[in-house]
């Protein structure tokens, strides 16, 4: 009896072809908790992501019928600040001379906006620089070298298409996604 | 203690051994918990539940972390957001699910490990200080537990605060404003409910820092074992790794089945329904009985009906409940024996098996029982009988007992016990 143990050991912990029983084992533990371990982080981190009702607000309505041109009205949209402007034909105009070629960020106005609607400038009002809320938007706020919206942090100026024309941002205004469910009414998100 | 046959942290590394000069911080773990600790060679499955608990403490920080991410200690919003956790928060169910069972898994693998060491005498010298700060993290233990089950504000939680708080009440003279000094008001309210969050916060960390000392405590000793017969030589240990790191594991994965069964599956199982009812001043719930870890001590706390000489009622059961656990830090004084291991302490190990686990198993059942008879009567009884193990039946079993021979070595006990199973 005492024989046979001896034996079966030898075969449990014998090393045919150099590879042990108890190396494959100890392989086969270790990457078992290693995965498990792994699983076990995803939620841990992924629980820092924006929650079930943070993503529910994603989106705003904004009534644009009272915005007269040259004024602008600033929304909240993920709140953050969004800005409609209504541009004035000289707006316009200044913005469609800029030979879009020698901009950081080329993009035409008609880019910026929706068709049918180029005189509705509607961008987030978050600086691409770092984050500050540009002027421009309310009454008597200064607008900048170009007329259109000037962050004071750090001194970037866009144009009267929300277009970066001086100053250390690196991307124009974000436009976000929004649509017209009516001619006075824009969904945005 | 390091015995002298003790492997030695020996980088090879150039790394390590750059580490080693400016912060030996490896070489603190390869002595604490690695090859250069050398452990009994015998030790059972009793002695997975250090470890365990220590597991266990992990698994609270780092859950109640994540959940202080997203709750918010204010008596206007705590329910919602805790609500807001279960249904909002990426993985905020599971968060909240592995926390509370985490609290249970806690308690069962303490109690476990307390139970070792009556067990096994644990508690004997050269231990004594060991012991003493085990029952420090189990008294933390118990605070942090109770304020954190007050932070869902649930109808529990605010009755909780309620009566635990007025356990404070009883005692003469300070009672009533030391109760209201706790509550920050004249019922649970917003004061209370920051104040538990915030300590709720904080304790953790201070029973962290008491189980460091824990350990610390432990390696001068070193482990006891099942015999309860001191290292005598080195053929008597093995080094923590890889023996007890690979038995931990072992035990830390079976622990993991049955904590993932209770988070997956029943996560309620061990709550009570009307948590999930906004705390509510205007009505108390009709059976309000604390979390299952706390009824052995419940039923003591109720089992004092009747005042006694001047002593009103109120004040005897809230003595004996504090009393039911500052009995344990006597406990190494109060047993005289010279053996440890209750294996070789025929008496002492009935009295353990027949009279305190069938009196802790009634504690455990009438704390969760209704407030009547007969259920008070058993109360009284298993109250009675769970002071007269610790302070009657211990010392005189110690003193009169007729111990077995113990074996020479732990070497010994190894050797006889597989000549046994060979022999068979």
């Amino acid at each position: 009896m005492a024989e046979a143990t001896i034996d079966n050991t030898a075969v449990a912990d014998g090393d045919e072809g150099g590879v042990r029983r108890r190396d494959f084992i100890e392989i086969a533990a270790v990457s078992f908790g290693g995965v498990g371990a792994l699983a076990t982080l995803y939620p841990l981190i992924s629980q820092m992501a924006p929650s079930k009702d943070v993503l529910a607000e994603s989106s705003t309505e904004v009534d644009i019928s009272a915005i007269q041109p040259g004024q602008a009205v600033k929304a909240v949209f993920r709140k953050q600040p969004l800005f409609v402007r209504r541009l004035t034909e000289k707006e316009i105009a200044a913005a469609n001379a800029v030979d879009v070629g020698s901009l950081r960020d080329p993009k035409t106005l008609a880019e910026m906006t929706k068709e049918g609607h180029e005189d509705m400038l509607i961008t987030m009002g978050v600086c691409t620089h770092l984050g500050c809320v540009p002027l421009g938007a309310g009454e008597g706020e200064v607008k900048g070298e170009f007329g259109g919206y000037f962050c004071p942090c750090h001194g970037s100026h866009y144009d009267t298409a929300a277009r970066i024309r001086k100053g250390p941002a690196p991307t124009n205004l974000e436009v976000p996604e929004y649509e017209y469910t009516s001619d006075t009414t824009v969904k945005v998100g | 203690m390091s015995f002298p046959w003790a492997n030695h942290y020996q980088p090879t590394n150039p790394l390590m051994k750059w580490m080693d000069e400016k912060l030996p911080l490896p070489r603190f773990v390869y002595n604490a918990i690695g090859a250069g600790y050398p452990v009994p060679r015998n030790l059972n499955y009793w002695w997975n539940f250090g470890v365990l608990a220590g597991f266990c403490l992990m698994i609270q920080i780092v859950t109640g972390i994540i959940l202080a991410m997203h709750y918010a200690p204010n008596a206007l919003v705590a329910f919602d957001s805790t609500e807001h956790i279960m249904r909002d928060v990426n993985w905020g169910w599971m968060m909240r699910y592995a926390h509370a069972n985490g609290a249970s898994a806690f308690f069962v693998v303490v109690y476990t490990h307390i139970f070792r060491g009556f067990l096994f005498s644990s508690y004997k010298a050269p231990r004594e200080m060991i012991w003493l700060l085990g029952v420090v993290i189990f008294l933390l233990m118990m605070a942090t537990a109770f304020m954190g089950y007050v932070l869902p504000w649930g109808q529990m939680s605010f009755w909780g605060a309620k009566v635990i708080t007025g356990l404070f009440g009883a005692i003469p003279l300070v009672g009533e404003p030391l109760q209201v000094w706790l509550l920050g008001g004249f019922a649970p309210d917003n004061a209370a409910l920051n104040r538990f969050f915030s300590l709720h916060f904080l304790l953790p960390f201070v029973i962290l820092g008491v189980v460091i000392l824990h350990i610390w405590a432990l390696h001068i000793p070193g482990s006891s074992n099942p015999t309860g017969v001191e290292v005598k030589q080195e053929s008597d240990t093995v080094p923590f790794h890889p023996y007890y790191t690979a038995k931990d594991g072992f035990g830390l994965a079976a622990f993991l089945v049955i904590y993932t069964a209770f988070v997956f599956f029943m996560p309620n199982a061990l709550g009570h329904p009307d948590n999930y009812i906004p705390a509510n001043p205007l009505s108390t719930p009709a059976h309000i009985v604390p979390e299952w870890y706390f009824w052995p001590f419940y039923a003591i706390l109720r089992a004092f009906t009747f005042d006694f000489f001047f002593v009103p009622a109120k004040l005897l059961g809230v003595l004996a409940m504090f009393a039911a656990i500052l009995v344990w830090f006597f406990l190494p004084w109060l047993d005289t024996s010279p053996v440890r291991s209750a294996r070789y302490r025929p008496l002492l190990r009935k009295f353990i098996w027949f009279g305190f686990v069938p009196c802790m198993a009634a504690l455990f059942y009438l704390g969760g029982a209704p407030a009547e008879e007969p259920y008070v009567m058993f109360s009284q009884l298993a109250a009675a009988y769970y002071f007269a193990h610790f302070l009657i039946i211990l010392p005189i079993v110690s003193m009169i007992e007729k111990t077995k021979p113990l074996p020479n070595s732990i070497t010994d006990a190894v050797l006889a016990k597989n000549g046994e199973a060979a022999a068979e």
